[in-house]
């Protein structure tokens, strides 16, 4: 689902290379942890991922496209196969539950019938039940993100892409935004999420690899945070 | 695609950032305006001059006993010599389509025909003799009038030439810099309102920085991103067009109306003229503001 090949990044402000000579594999329906200190990698693995980087060497593949040979106005199509949640939630505050995630389907053109009849069903899927009508400023951390994940999934992507979900959210919250990324998992969608969160990535006992200055130190099955951490 | 999606985020745009968006149309307006009645004046002065081309002819004033001038005092009356000669000389000329002679009481009466209604003082003074007997010479093409008017001049018994095409000249002159002056102020204020759009666009683009990011974020197609901005743009330059037309018809009907009653000239400016000029400032208008606006988006909108 995900393919690296050997790829090297490079930011012409940095001397050290973001990712240097990485290779990765990913497939269908996995759950992968993405761990490792700031500035190690994770976050341009992900933008990379997303094609809003383009690497210097190697090749990247998604979801059986090569990304080099993808031309640029083909990309809001890859990327409508993959869905995206962050640390901030990125909500629309003039918008409520029902509008925010509708917004992602508006936005690519889909029919409004089946807008209302999938967006509850997302709606539903995240536990979010009964609070469609509220407005982002209305509901907890943790409900924005759930927003956020039914925003990213609605469209059914094959890959959701999570960078620190968690990141301001308290540690028993987390575990239920988990619960929903495990959920979303289990329908066959390949999640990969990066994060500082040790509890959370040794309780769920998932595939983890470790970045540490742009190179992967560490890519176990069923894997724990580390050590050092 | 959905339209109600795409026309709603651009009122949300026009409405947020209504201060300027009066701005871009006040300024589009106002160039339209000018630029309108540039065109309108252009399209005038080229009608009034097929007109008086087609009738403008050179009179020729005989000397008279009473004729003032010096060649007159000089020289005294014209002599029926001078009028063989002169006859002779005009028939002689390619350039002269033909001719008519007045004599004295002829051109004392049409004197009176012309003048009687609206200057009776002047009509009722003027005696018959103190209009000189003259020729009105026809011009194959009016471009010849100074060849014939320079060959005439000189002639025995003959004491001026009227210069008719030179005073229809200096009022076509004035109208032309009252044109270039509109079209030149026109421009400036075109790239105000370039400038006006691009920063409101920018503007727009930057407040709504959140949704565009998301839109990006889950696939949306470049065209439709940008579609709002650019539709916010063209409504403002076509707000801003319906301003000017309102200006540009006002214009024909007031500047335009006062021009042709001083000139005694009964060739108004047709509503299809009229259409012409009202069709390209407003497509003028449009275009400028969303090709403005797609330049803005492609600098300050990365997709």
């Amino acid at each position: 689902m995900i393919h690296f090949e050997n790829v090297t990044k490079q930011y012409p402000t940095q001397k050290r290379p973001a990712l240097d000579g990485v290779s990765i594999d990913v497939d269908k329906g996995e759950f992968v942890f993405l761990v490792g200190p700031s500035g190690s990698g994770k976050s341009t693995f992900l933008r990379l991922v997303l094609k809003e980087e383009k690497p210097d060497k190697g090749r990247v593949h998604v979801a059986g496209k090569d990304l080099a040979r993808l031309s640029n106005w083909k990309v809001p199509h890859l990327r409508r196969r993959i869905g995206c949640v962050f640390q901030d939630f990125r909500l629309l505050p003039n918008k409520n539950v029902f509008e925010n995630v509708a917004f992602a389907l508006e936005v690519i053109g889909k029919p409004r019938r089946f807008i209302r009849k999938v967006v509850p069903e997302v709606v539903e899927l995240v536990g979010l039940e009964g609070k469609a009508g509220r407005m982002p400023n209305e509901l907890s951390g943790g409900e924005q993100q759930r927003v956020a994940i039914a925003r990213a999934f609605v469209n059914r992507p094959q890959i959701l892409l999570a960078d620190e979900p968690t990141g301001n959210i308290d540690p028993a919250t987390s575990i239920g935004i988990m619960k929903v990324l495990d959920r979303i998992n289990r329908t066959g969608t390949t999640v990969v999420m990066a994060t500082h969160d040790a509890a959370i990535v040794d309780s769920m006992r998932k595939r983890v690899i470790e970045l540490e200055e742009g190179l992967v130190v560490r890519d176990q099955t069923r894997g724990v945070y580390g050590q050092a951490y | 695609m959905r339209a109600q999606f795409v026309l709603s985020e651009t009122w949300i745009g026009l409405r947020r950032n209504l201060t300027m968006t009066i701005a871009v149309i006040t300024t589009v307006a106002i160039s339209l305006s000018l630029f309108g009645a540039g065109l309108l004046v252009n399209q005038q002065v080229s009608e009034m001059r097929t007109y008086w081309d087609e009738r403008i002819t050179l009179t020729v004033y005989m000397c008279t006993d009473i004729s003032p001038t010096s060649i007159c005092e000089e020289n005294g009356a014209a002599t029926e010599e001078d009028r063989t000669e002169l006859a002779a000389k005009l028939d002689g000329m390619n350039e002269v389509d033909g001719y008519e002679y007045l004599t004295p009481a002829q051109a004392w009466q049409d004197f009176q025909d012309r003048l009687g209604a609206s200057n009776e003082a002047l009509a009722g003074a003027a005696q018959e003799g103190d209009i000189p007997d003259n020729y009105r010479v026809q011009l194959t093409d009016p471009s010849h009038y100074d060849t014939v008017r320079a060959a005439v001049q000189g002639s025995p018994g003959v004491d001026s030439v009227s210069n008719d095409r030179g005073l229809l000249e200096q009022f076509f002159g004035l109208l032309d810099v009252l044109k270039w002056a509109a079209l030149v102020v026109a421009l400036v204020q075109l790239a105000a309102a370039a400038l006006l759009i691009g920063n409101t666009i920018r503007l727009s683009a930057y407040s709504r920085r959140r949704e565009t990011g998301i839109m990006r974020l889950v696939g949306a197609s470049n065209f439709y991103i940008q579609l709002p901005f650019l539709l916010e743009g063209a409504i403002a330059g076509f707000a801003g067009g319906l301003i000017a037309s309102g200006f540009i018809v006002a214009t024909r009907f007031t500047l335009l109306t006062r021009i042709e009653e001083w000139f005694q000239f009964d060739v108004a400016l047709g509503t299809g003229a009229l259409m012409y000029v009202i069709g390209v400032s407003m497509i003028l208008g449009v275009l400028l503001c969303a090709v403005t606006s797609f330049l803005t988006l492609r600098r300050y909108l990365k997709v």
